[in-house]
């Protein structure tokens, strides 16, 4: 059985369900529940029509519930059991579902989960693996994040700055438990640039291909991180890059730039460079500039210090750590590769040291270590 | 049973050897050091023993309840706190023996020139449910 072609299936039926009448909470409930049951009977049972069994089995769900709160509650069952025949906009239903899983009232972790669940046809159960908390958690948080959003209206289009960010956010979570978060962003990413023609959509989904085809050269023996420069440039997936390349270069035509696009352009400059010698760091720098000026964001600042520091040198990057704030993620780690550049190797492994102290995982903080220790060895000969 | 396997970053008896903060070795010591503890928790994870591990990160801070309306008070981060955990791993193990064989095998964790570290691991049973059967 084709999981991932049974999990497309998701949110067409969930949109089924709510044309006929069902609210969105239980039709996501119903459909969850029809999934589970195809995860267990398909692989002995396949239906001849996958569609109509989801939308059949969660239907009957769907009315047994809404049947069993009828009587709870002493009330007549409002909806139809026969559904009426109807056309099926299935890309807008599943457009709107994107809008309402990432709805901006609502906080990002449950934003995630709600669309990996509902628009990704994840189970809850892989959804909690791959964020490592207790299954009845992560039902928890789903089921809060649509009371909140209960009585929102379907048919509106939404804020699709917040999806965008929610799919960045699964993407950068990478690989956890049996569930590649990655490949299911690019999926969710690719689905949604099919339904919407924003040049961001476009823009992300670029990103994340030129990310994901560096992933095989990421990590060496041991799980250890390889920083870019020192990646094996023949492991980086040249179909993947293309496809991003070809991607950002339609989007970028429409001219209307977003961050999407200009960190998109920013890994296709990287992915672009046959050597990492060879990087066009004058043009990252430039691109740099115009994601500043979009987002005017504290961390853009910090990467093109970096930047900075290759396209001009070391002491052009840690002047342009100017006005930087301290305080952020990676800033020591920044000025520790400045530093060593410059070549004061005293202070660079002393902010190596402090960086990997800072570390926020463990594959950061034992590079980091590394870095200091390699830094370190060069001043003891 | 299960069993807390805690790493101190201070605190605990005085260390055996003290070989000075990682980030002191070589790279290719860190390397192994870090090698040896994955392979750890990989064979632990052949053997069904593991249960989870994590990492904790040095910086923290105290923090109590200071009334009704009133925010919480927080008491430091402290630069110099005389215990300061690491990080830890839980393990199912048949036995408390067991649970100190396995420490002993982490605190062997190589330093430099590939000498065991000989650091000091806490063991400590979990509390568990009561048992059905009590007679």
């Amino acid at each position: 059985m084709n999981e991932s072609l049974l999990r497309e299936l998701v949110p067409a039926v969930i949109g089924v369900l709510v044309r006929r009448g069902a609210d969105f909470a239980s039709a996501e409930d119903a459909v969850q529940e029809a999934l589970i049951r195809a995860l267990a009977t398909w692989p002995d049972d396949p239906p001849r029509d996958q569609k109509a069994w989801l939308v059949a089995v969660a239907w009957h769900r769907f009315l047994d519930a809404t049947r069993a709160e009828a009587s709870r509650r002493g009330r007549e069952v409002a909806v139809q059991a026969e559904p009426p025949a109807g056309p099926a906009p299935a890309t807008d239903d599943t457009l709107r579902l994107y809008f309402l899983c990432a709805h901006p009232t609502l906080p990002p972790a449950s934003a995630v989960a709600l669309t990996l669940r509902a628009v990704g046809g994840l189970t809850t159960r892989q959804i909690a693996a791959a964020y490592l908390v207790p299954e009845a958690t992560m039902a928890q948080r789903i089921s809060r994040a649509k009371r909140k959003i209960a009585g929102l209206p379907l048919d509106q289009a939404g804020d699709l700055g917040t999806v965008l960010r929610v799919l960045y956010l699964v993407f950068n979570e990478g690989y956890g438990g049996d569930v590649d978060l990655a490949a299911e962003a690019i999926r969710l990413a690719r689905q949604l640039a099919a339904l919407t023609e924003e040049p961001e959509v476009a823009g992300l989904l670029a990103l994340m291909l030129l990310h994901h085809a560096r992933r095989a050269s990421r990590t060496g023996p041991g799980g250890r991180l390889v920083p870019l420069a020192e990646q094996d440039r023949s492991r980086w997936d040249t179909g993947l890059i293309a496809e991003g390349v070809t991607i950002l270069q339609t989007a970028l035509a429409r001219d209307r730039l977003g961050e999407y696009q200009a960190q998109a352009a920013i890994a296709a400059l990287h992915a672009d460079a046959p050597a990492a010698c060879e990087t066009d760091w004058v043009q990252i720098v430039e691109w740099y500039d115009e994601l500043l000026l979009l987002t005017g964001s504290p961390v853009v600042r910090l990467n093109r210090a970096v930047a900075v520091g290759e396209a001009d040198g070391p002491q052009a990057g840690l002047a342009a750590l100017a006005g930087v704030d301290p305080g952020l993620p990676r800033y020591a780690a920044v000025t520790a590769y400045l530093h060593e550049r410059a070549g004061d190797l005293e202070r660079a492994a002393e902010l190596y040291a402090e960086a990997s102290r800072a570390a926020a995982s463990v594959p950061e903080r034992d590079h980091l270590t590394r870095e200091a220790a390699r830094v370190r060895q060069l001043l003891r000969r | 049973m299960k069993y807390l396997l805690l790493k101190h970053y201070r605190g605990g008896p005085a260390p055996i050897v003290d070989y000075g903060s990682i980030d002191q070795w070589k790279p290719e010591e860190v390397d192994a050091h870090v090698q040896y503890m994955r392979d750890f928790a990989a064979r632990l994870e052949e053997t069904g023993e593991f249960v989870d591990g994590q990492a904790l990160a040095p910086q923290g801070t105290f923090v109590r309840y200071d009334g009704e309306g009133r925010p919480p008070v927080t008491d430091g981060p402290f630069a110099e706190t005389k215990d300061l955990i690491a990080g830890w791993m839980v393990i199912d193990v048949e036995s408390w023996d067991r649970a100190v064989e396995l420490a002993g095998e982490l605190s062997a964790a190589p330093g430099p020139r590939g000498e065991p570290i000989r650091e000091w691991l806490e063991v400590r049973p979990f509390l568990t449910e009561p048992p059905v059967v009590t007679e």
